[in-house]
């Protein structure tokens, strides 16, 4: 016990630690919870056995299994230190052995690396080089970095290999291969996601679709466009503002996410409610299923009654059935007269009940109706730059976002001032500011969009994104409070116009504790109230296997047979969407 | 005292601009217009003297089509107390503004005029000094934020506070003591003396601030840094359906709208080249000196 650098030592010592470590049971574990301490060092020198030999196979230690680790201090990336522990911080209870630490999951949920999945050697890297060029294909250290981490710094891969491919030829080719090489990929757009579905959970191959950032055509009468799918979302809006067209979706990540990545998750964001989801709007796509297969889907058509509309299939999938490749999109003409208003409410009835009389009154020119509550407009208030209440005087419970479009300058603006000062007079809202110009209704819409970065910057955040009945929604946030006390700042805002909650607590630090206070009641009171634990940000990694609070078993088993047919090998994103129990 | 502010309505600062075809002008069509940002600053300052008590009313004036009457009632929902339409189809130039404010003047006879310093779609910078040359009055330009200046026999009123301070360490060390609970005290340089009829205006120069100080009545055009214009709340939308507009023509204040200037072409400016990457520095010597011959 006395030399600390054996590694059999260092085994046992992780083993004890993490007997006497407040975990809850682990199953299936070979070296979860041993009563009987006289098996700890034959197990341990078994195990070392098992390492060394992977080591020496050329994996690596994250090749071997994994655990999803309750305790992860925000940001920062934990090294895998097996073979020297010296490298990791020493302070850690568990003597210097880091295990790459994956991000919080409920229970004990153990991720496995498929072993039926091949590791990756040089003969690879070369015939990828010879089909994309030396260029494209990437294993500079930093690039791979950006690859394997996602935008929230909480889950992070270990690829080896950045691909990048120019034209679907190529990702066919890729796909190809690595279904007769059995390689998992991970299809990656703009790397935006908030589930951990667009980064590597093991080694799998990264196909990064950035390069294929071509507009290949705009209809400029009937507004459809057809563009690759590696086109950041900004990008297209620009484009098409000087058409004079919009883009039907509209995201506080526009910046840096990508179309093929918004088709694939059907990204909701700030415009469903009045141009629908992506589901009406994209009319038809090219993907790359598995076996290198192209799909030609790409028609410019609004109606077209020819069959099974697979398309559908892809437009949610999150990359588990095909790399989509090239998009058509239906575009809407750009309005000329844009109003914001924003307001508030002293309590969550009078938000509902505005959001019912603004159906009605603003009707067809109400094109986005987002709320937050106070706890969210202090967070955007102390965090952001730039950030100004235009209703200082007094504090106010809610704030209701309201945006109309239109074409008709006075006649919308007449509407919008009618509805605002009759809700006024029925003491719906307590007060208001109409934006008098496109700056004043940037920021005000800088107020709703920036509270997920001012989330990110006030320390450790546990996101959810639920769909739930409108009259029900803020009990959630109120029951959390009252769960959560002192502990966290529970913040409430999202879509009210889609009954969309986003439900975030805020805490200084990433803390078991309230994780188990938060997981899994909120998704069980969601699927009491016949909600959608994901109601735009997809399941990726993070709700992998909560399908079932939302969809029932006979449905997840059609998806299961759905995902074998397209993708017998599960080399498209494993280990998401569905509960790894359905597949192998 | 009275206060009057001339509000014009332009396209929106945030749109693109895009040039007609036939070089006759730039897209006005279906293209967001709302009020010049620097009039907006000159109303904030107009409505920030009426609220600490050293004026009594706010009177907005506008010019232009029928249109413009949606610029006026924002001015009137941000709180001024009076509007003036002044109807006129045809193009409004600086010295045309500058006449028909003159003939207001006598009517309204305000102690100061406040105008932003020009406006976004002709960037003039021509009316005010304009009006003030007509009128023979003085004139504090491009006024911008800066310390409070003169303290002695000055009434120092406290005015309500209205977003944050951009530049904390422009704030005197009075201004800070100062400070009681509710109100703050200005950081405007904007500073008004009611016993002596006089405003102390900095003025944002070249060199850097140079302070005058004018004998009212005065003209003063506002600058960017001045103060942050407030939203138009609802409470005061509602007020402003009731407030007054009263409507002028040209003809029945005097002045002849003859247009002596006539746009000849209006083009975009030329696209910025893309750069060129050299190889090395032999080739960045040669090309400064037989390309782009500054060296």
């Amino acid at each position: 016990m006395v030399n600390r650098n054996c590694r059999a030592t260092l085994r046992l010592l992780t083993l004890i630690n993490r007997q006497g470590h407040p975990h809850p049971p682990l199953s299936s574990s070979p070296s979860g919870h041993i009563s009987h301490s006289y098996l700890i060092l034959p197990f341990s020198i078994a195990f070392v056995f098992l390492t060394v030999l992977c080591f020496y196979s050329g994996t690596g230690i994250d090749a071997c299994w994994k655990q999803l680790q309750r305790n992860n201090v925000h940001g920062e990336h934990k090294i895998v230190s097996f073979f020297s522990p010296l490298a990791s911080s020493l302070k850690t209870r568990q003597w210097g052995v880091k295990i790459q630490s994956r991000c919080y999951g409920s229970a004990s949920v153990l991720v496995q690396r498929n072993p039926k999945f091949s590791k990756l050697n040089d003969e690879d890297v070369r015939y990828f080089e010879g089909i994309l060029g030396a260029k494209n294909v990437i294993q500079d250290d930093e690039k791979l970095i950006t690859a394997n981490t996602d935008w929230m710094r909480k889950y992070k891969g270990s690829s080896k290999l950045l691909l990048q491919p120019r034209t679907t030829d190529q990702v066919s080719e890729i796909l190809k291969y690595c279904n007769f090489r059995c390689l998992a990929v991970v299809p990656q757009g703009g790397n935006t996601g908030l589930v951990g579905g667009s980064v590597p959970v093991f080694d799998e191959v990264v196909v990064s679709l950035s390069a294929m950032s071509k507009i290949i055509s705009f209809d400029k009468v009937s507004g459809i466009l057809v563009c690759e799918a590696g086109c950041i979302l900004e990008n297209i809006i620009s484009f098409l503002d000087s058409e004079g067209f919009i883009m039907p979706l509209d995201l506080g990540a526009k910046g840096s996410c990508q179309i093929g990545g918004n088709v694939s998750t059907n990204a909701g964001g700030l415009r469903l409610l009045r141009y629908g989801s992506l589901h009406g709007n994209v009319l038809g796509i090219e993907a790359v299923l598995a076996d290198g297969t192209v799909l030609d889907m790409l028609k410019t058509l609004r109606k077209d009654n020819t069959g099974y509309d697979l398309k559908h299939l892809f437009i949610g999938s999150e990359g588990s059935l095909g790399i989509v490749t090239k998009v058509s999109i239906l575009t809407p003409p750009k309005l000329s007269s844009v109003n914001v208003a924003f307001l508030a409410c002293k309590d969550y009835s009078s938000c509902q009940k505005l959001l019912q009389e603004a159906r009605r009154k603003l009707g067809e020119i109400l094109s986005a109706f987002e709320f937050l509550d106070s706890n969210a407009m202090n967070l955007v208030l102390n965090h952001l730059e730039g950030a100004r209440n235009p209703l200082p005087t007094s504090l106010h419970n809610f704030y209701v976002l309201i945006e109309t479009t239109g074409s008709d300058e006075s006649s919308d603006k007449q509407k919008l001032e009618a509805f605002l000062l009759g809700s006024m007079e029925n003491e719906l809202i307590s007060d208001g500011a109409l934006a008098q110009d496109i700056n004043q209704a940037s920021s005000f819409w800088l107020l709703r969009e920036g509270i997920p970065e001012a989330l990110m910057r006030a320390g450790a955040v546990y996101k959810y994104d639920l769909s739930i009945p409108v009259e029900k929604m803020y009990n959630l946030v109120e029951e959390m409070r009252s769960r959560l006390g002192n502990d966290a700042n529970v913040v409430g805002y999202g879509h009210l116009g889609d009954g969309n909650l986003h439900l975030n607590v805020s805490t200084p630090q990433y803390d078991d504790k309230i994780l188990s206070q938060i997981e899994p009641f909120v998704y069980e009171w969601t699927s009491k109230h016949h909600g959608s634990i994901s109601a735009e940000h997809g399941l990726g990694l993070m709700k992998a296997n909560k399908i079932f609070y939302s969809k029932s078993p006979e449905t997840v088993k059609v998806m299961t047979s759905i995902k074998k047919l397209l993708d017998p090998n599960h080399i498209l994103n494993p280990y998401k969407v569905l509960p790894c129990s359905s597949i192998s | 005292m009275k206060i009057m502010v001339a509000i014009k309505r332009v396209i929106d600062y945030a749109v693109k601009i895009r040039v007609k075809p036939d070089k006759s002008g730039v897209v006005t069509q279906n293209v967001k217009m709302s009020m010049n940002p620097f009039c907006e600053i000159a109303l904030e300052e107009a409505l920030r003297m009426r609220e600490s008590g050293l004026a009594s009313e706010v009177v907005a004036v506008t010019m232009g089509p029928s249109q413009c009457l949606d610029t006026l009632r924002t001015g009137l929902a941000m709180g001024a107390d009076r509007g003036i339409h002044v109807d006129s189809t045809s193009a409004l130039h600086p010295l045309h503004v500058a006449k028909i404010l003159m003939n207001l003047v006598q009517i309204e006879k305000p102690s100061l005029i406040i105008l932003g310093k020009q406006a976004i779609d002709d960037d003039c910078n021509q009316t005010g000094q304009m009006v003030a040359g007509l009128l023979n009055w003085p004139q504090g330009t491009f006024a911008s934020k800066a310390t409070p200046s003169k303290l002695k026999n000055q009434a120092f009123a406290p005015t309500m506070w209205w977003g944050f301070p951009k530049d904390k360490s422009n704030m005197s060390q009075i201004g800070k003591k100062e400070y009681t609970h509710g109100t703050m005290k200005s950081l405007i340089d904007v500073v008004l003396d009611k016993e002596k009829e006089e405003v102390t205006v900095d003025r944002e120069v070249d060199d850097g601030i140079e302070t005058v100080q004018l004998k009212l009545p005065a003209v003063i055009t506002t600058d960017l840094r001045l103060n942050q214009p407030r939203y138009a709340t609802l409470p005061n939308i509602m007020k402003a359906k009731s407030k007054p507009i009263k409507k002028f023509t040209p003809q029945e204040l005097n002045v002849e709208i003859k247009s002596d200037l006539e746009i000849v072409e209006v083009t975009e400016p030329p696209k910025r080249k893309a750069g060129v990457m050299v190889s090395s520095v032999d080739d960045l010597i040669d090309k400064l000196k037989n390309e782009a011959k500054v060296i």
